[in-house]
């Protein structure tokens, strides 16, 4: 039997094609666009070519030397977080409780951290971390440890890791104990029959039911910190010098403290294309984990 | 390898139990022998998981003890008391092959090297998984997990009591008489006292030597299969065992005779007067036969069914339903005929308990 041919159902897809053009397509083509030229104001533009990515894949260069340095930070920062937050987030889980009022209470203080505005997250360590007026910096300081945050760039990133450990390990946590409570009883039972040591009940069995939930953690977590950009510019500004400049800081100072359009686009279309990239490496993985367990029910 | 015995073995869910309907397990004395293969059977929420939980030491008991060959171990942990459980549901390591599986209670009490390996490749032999044995746990059917979790539960060779909590619920039904007569053959080979809990009685007569029914949070009987169907101790027995159960009547019952709705049935064994409570008379449908009207008592026939093996019937004795067998000889025209009972299998209950006549 023939289907008749209908060319009257691309006019369905037509308002999802035009919201996503002008809230996506046409902004980065405007980025594209600059990346590809220089301006030195009075809306002149002269032609660049490849001129500003080859700047900025060169780490020899001004340009590129920034943009690897707060690469690197960034690399960095992630990898400290996702270090402290992921076994943080899993040994929280582990401690909660399983049943009764407690686990109601224990969710809502967790979940607490994650409810506040990340700029008041921001504000509240960028206080509570001064070394003369916050409770944080002034204990530290006054147990004999120098601590501070505006001049020495060690303090910065302990009160910048710290920060994000404190606003995200509650999202690890949630996550992993979600995982945990799909583990039905029987599992435990049987391996106290087994004779199973506590070690042996997380590597065999807990592990491997939180393996999915973590690695969805780590990815939010990966991404988020990769990202990440109000916290820091709150409490640090990017600073002390250059210690604590993000990707995304110092694209705000070269878009709109410098006005250096061209290269800033640039830098955009770098920085997204990163993390598109390991966006794809997720998802294969993801969804390749899924096809194996997918295969295990069959 | 052990006797059990349970001494004044009662449990309850709840702090201070004011009544017997508190208990989930009432009061219980019994002994499980050595070698012996044992079913627990009863309906969901008798009681029989709970037992299952305080034998193997999940569950602490708030009364009586637990001794194992004499030996108290009501408040040891699961760990320190050598005994196998099998659950409902299958339970495998996902991250170890099917060899890790099975040799990995072994390993957590110690052993290492060839005597993990000889017993594992056994059990494995004895439960066709030698051909996956390198295969990783994720993967595999329900069937072939369910058998790594009783090979799990088989491969200790020391332990006192091998316990199956329903184990063969998730397994398909082709396969669930394969497995079950494999456990029968292992039981046999191996020398273990097996408790096995299920709410199917087929299951049941045909795993165990000893069935112990559960009611209500007690145990109801005690016995062969056969003894369980020839003489129910009580009438939940009665009904639970057998499809369909047994047929129980109100009745009088006086020395040798029993009236059921105005007709008399006479009983091979003579019976005291019994004034207290419900008295009533319990007969199997196979022990009760559908004959031409005029030559027993009286019933009116109100279907018939084929069962292929056998035909059945229903009828109303003055207006009491029961089931009987149809003979092949017999064909029944109109409604009218009567029933011939088998004299030796009508017992009397009272208040639902067997009352033991005095043969004469």
């Amino acid at each position: 039997m023939d289907k008749p041919v209908n060319q009257g159902a691309w006019l369905l897809v037509l308002p999802v094609l035009l919201i996503v053009a002008f809230s996506a397509i046409v902004p980065l083509m405007t980025v594209v666009n600059y990346s590809v030229q220089d301006t030195f104001g009075n809306n002149q533009f002269f032609w660049n070519g490849i001129g500003w990515y080859q700047e900025l894949l060169d780490p020899s260069t001004d340009l590129g030397g920034r943009f690897f340095d707060a690469l690197w930070r960034n690399l960095l920062f992630s990898f400290l977080i996702l270090a402290i937050e992921v076994p943080l987030g899993i040994a929280v889980a582990l401690s909660m409780p399983r049943d009764g009022w407690r686990v109601a209470a224990t969710l809502v203080l967790l979940a607490l951290p994650l409810l506040i505005p990340w700029n008041v997250v921001g504000t509240i360590w960028q206080i509570f971390a001064r070394e003369d007026i916050g409770l944080l910096g002034w204990v530290v300081n006054h147990l004999g440890i120098p601590y501070n945050y505006t001049a020495d760039p060690l303090s910065a990133w302990v009160t910048i890791v710290t920060m994000d450990v404190w606003h995200w390990t509650s999202l690890v946590a949630l996550l992993c104990y979600a995982g945990l409570r799909s583990i039905p009883d029987a599992f435990y039972q049987a391996a106290r029959i087994d004779g199973a040591s506590r070690w042996a009940i997380f590597r065999n069995i807990q592990l491997p039911k939180m393996r999915r939930v973590l690695l969805i953690a780590v990815l939010l977590r990966f991404m988020d910190s990769f990202m990440i950009y109000t916290e820091p510019f709150v409490v640090t500004g990017g600073g002390p010098g250059n210690s604590t400049t993000f990707v995304s800081i110092d694209l705000v100072k070269l878009a709109l403290g410098q006005f250096d359009l061209g290269k800033a686009a640039a830098l955009s279309i770098v920085y997204n294309l990163i993390i598109l990239a390991v966006c794809w490496v997720f998802y294969t993985v993801m969804t390749r984990m899924d096809a194996q367990t997918d295969a295990g029910r069959g | 390898m052990a006797r059990i015995d349970l001494q004044n073995l009662a449990h309850s869910y709840v702090p201070n139990p004011a009544g017997p309907q508190d208990y989930a397990l009432k009061p219980l004395d019994h002994q499980w022998r050595q070698g012996g293969a044992y079913a627990l059977l009863g309906p969901s929420g008798c009681g029989k998981t709970t037992l299952l939980n305080i034998i193997s030491g999940l569950l602490v008991p708030s009364e009586g003890r637990v001794l194992f060959d004499g030996r108290d171990v009501t408040d040891l942990p699961t760990e320190a008391r050598n005994i196998a459980q099998v659950f409902q549901f299958p339970v495998v390591y996902d991250t170890m092959t099917v060899y890790e599986n099975l040799a990995f209670p072994l390993r957590n009490r110690g052993l290492r090297g060839l005597a993990v390996d000889a017993r594992v490749r056994e059990i494995a032999e004895l439960l066709d998984l030698t051909p996956d044995l390198r295969r990783r746990g994720r993967g595999l059917t329900a069937d072939a997990k369910q058998k790594i979790s009783l090979g799990r539960g088989l491969v200790r060779p020391d332990v006192a009591a091998i316990l199956f909590d329903e184990p063969l619920t998730v397994i398909d039904p082709h396969l669930k008489w394969e497995l079950r007569s494999k456990l029968k053959a292992l039981h046999r080979a191996l020398d273990l006292t097996m408790i096995y809990v299920t709410h199917d009685q087929t299951e049941a007569m045909t795993f165990a030597d000893t069935v112990v029914v559960m009611h209500d949070g007690a145990v109801v009987q005690i016995g062969r299969p056969q003894e369980l169907f020839e003489r129910p101790a009580h009438v939940f027995v009665g009904h639970f065992i057998g499809s369909p159960g047994m047929n129980v009547l109100p009745a009088a019952v006086q020395g040798r005779h029993a009236t059921v709705g105005g007709h008399e049935i006479r009983l091979t064994r003579g019976y005291p007067r019994i004034d207290t409570g419900r008295v009533e008379i319990g007969v199997r449908p196979e022990f009760a036969t559908l004959a031409p009207a005029g030559s027993g008592v009286p019933v009116r026939v109100k279907r018939i069914d084929d069962l292929g093996r056998v035909r059945l019937a229903k009828v109303e004795l003055a207006g009491l339903p029961l089931a009987a067998t149809v003979p092949d000889t017999l064909s029944v025209a109109g409604e009218e005929a009567s029933l011939l009972f088998e004299l030796a299998m009508v017992h009397v209950y009272a208040d639902g308990h067997l009352v033991e006549g005095e043969a004469a």
